[in-house]
């Protein structure tokens, strides 16, 4: 787990969706608290950490972490 | 043990911004937060609010703020930073705050050289207000008051403001870029740092023009106007540095 999406930040512009390079983000099709549409991921093993779905989001709603290599 | 690769900037209220789906002024500001953290100058820095949709960041930024007249945020800016000369000041203004009823006080501050940074938040329009047409509105472009599209004839052409602010000779950092993709975002992120830290050095005035959106009032989804800003804000406004006075040394 290293895509870390804040559901309550989130307000499905899909910005981040355009731009993962690995394709593995995706708007989900519940809806927040505040009446939004949030993104969810697909197939999270693929993502490589590159961050650019939390660099291009307005809201900051995603953190990035990676796993060391040795666990 | 994971290791952290992009946290949420310190300087930003733990919940959501009051801007639109997709508006990229809390993408501008979350820019800024981020350079902020990387500088260690959270509890230094002084944000000066403008009028305008980036007012919203009243109830959005964690740390000092100074509210501004409509225009005058360079003038308050002014006062402030003279009287506290090492705190970290900086305006974050709209472009119908900025090149429009405040054009006479960024020339004024800008030429006279005052050691902070503006932030341009340029959307080419007055988002707040329902969309107007601004001085950067783009030729052509459908504005609430410009329903068939901007025509020079009538009211002229989008203001450049790095190319005209950058033919004066006291500012020492004057730069643009698009926040509409990942490399353009990329840049801004060092430009917005390499602004502040002239600033903390003294050098002088710094300014940043980043290219927004405004997807309520452009009538368009947040994705369609990122699509907008590629074929017909970046080709006016072209991005890039256009002074930095402490690269020629
Ligand atoms: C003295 C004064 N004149 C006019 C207004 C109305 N007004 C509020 S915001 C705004 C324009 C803001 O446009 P811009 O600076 O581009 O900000 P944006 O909302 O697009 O980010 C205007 C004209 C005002 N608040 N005060
Ligand atoms: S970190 Fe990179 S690969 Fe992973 S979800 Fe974000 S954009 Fe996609
Ligand atoms: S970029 Fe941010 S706000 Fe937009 S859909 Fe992705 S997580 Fe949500
Ligand atoms: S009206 Fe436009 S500039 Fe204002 S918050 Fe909404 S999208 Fe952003
Ligand atoms: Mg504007």
């Amino acid at each position: 787990m290293n895509v870390h999406i804040n559901t309550l930040l989130c307000k499905g512009c899909a910005f981040c969706v355009k731009y993962c390079p690995k394709k593995i983000l995706e708007m989900g099709t519940e809806r927040n608290k505040k009446g939004h549409f949030f993104v969810i991921t697909t197939d999270e093993e693929k993502c490589t950490s590159c961050a650019i779905c939390a660099a291009m989001c307005p809201e900051a709603a995603i953190e990035i972490t990676k796993e060391d290599s040795n666990g | 043990m994971a290791q952290k690769i992009y946290s949420r900037p310190k300087s930003l209220m733990p919940m959501p911004s009051g801007f639109c789906p997709g508006c990229l002024h809390p993408l501008a500001t979350k820019l800024i937060a981020d350079a902020i953290d990387e500088l260690g100058q959270n509890n230094n820095a002084v944000h000066v609010l403008p009028v305008g949709c980036s007012a919203l960041n009243l109830m959005y930024w964690r740390g000092d703020m100074l509210g501004a007249a409509h225009g005058r945020a360079p003038a308050a800016a002014t006062g402030f930073k003279r009287s506290a000369p090492d705190r970290l000041v900086f305006a974050y203004q709209g472009d119908g705050d900025l090149a429009a009823i405040g054009l006479a006080e960024i020339m004024s501050a800008a030429n006279r050289g005052e050691n902070f940074t503006v932030f341009f938040a340029n959307n080419s329009t007055y988002g707040m207000t329902g969309g107007q047409m601004a001085p950067t509105t783009l030729i052509g472009q459908k504005t609430s008051t410009t329903k068939y599209g901007r025509d020079a004839e009538t009211t002229g052409f989008p203001m450049r403001m790095c190319e005209i602010i950058s033919t004066l000779d006291a500012p020492y950092y004057v730069a643009r870029f698009a926040l509409n993709a990942p490399k353009g975002v990329n840049q801004a992120k060092k430009g917005i740092k390499k602004a502040l830290q002239y600033q903390l050095e003294g050098k002088g005035f710094t300014f940043v023009e980043l290219l927004t959106n405004c997807p309520t009032t452009w009538g368009m989804t947040p994705l369609q106007s990122l699509d907008y800003m590629e074929t017909n804000t970046i080709p006016y406004f072209i991005p890039g540095v256009y002074k930095d006075k402490g690269e020629k040394a």
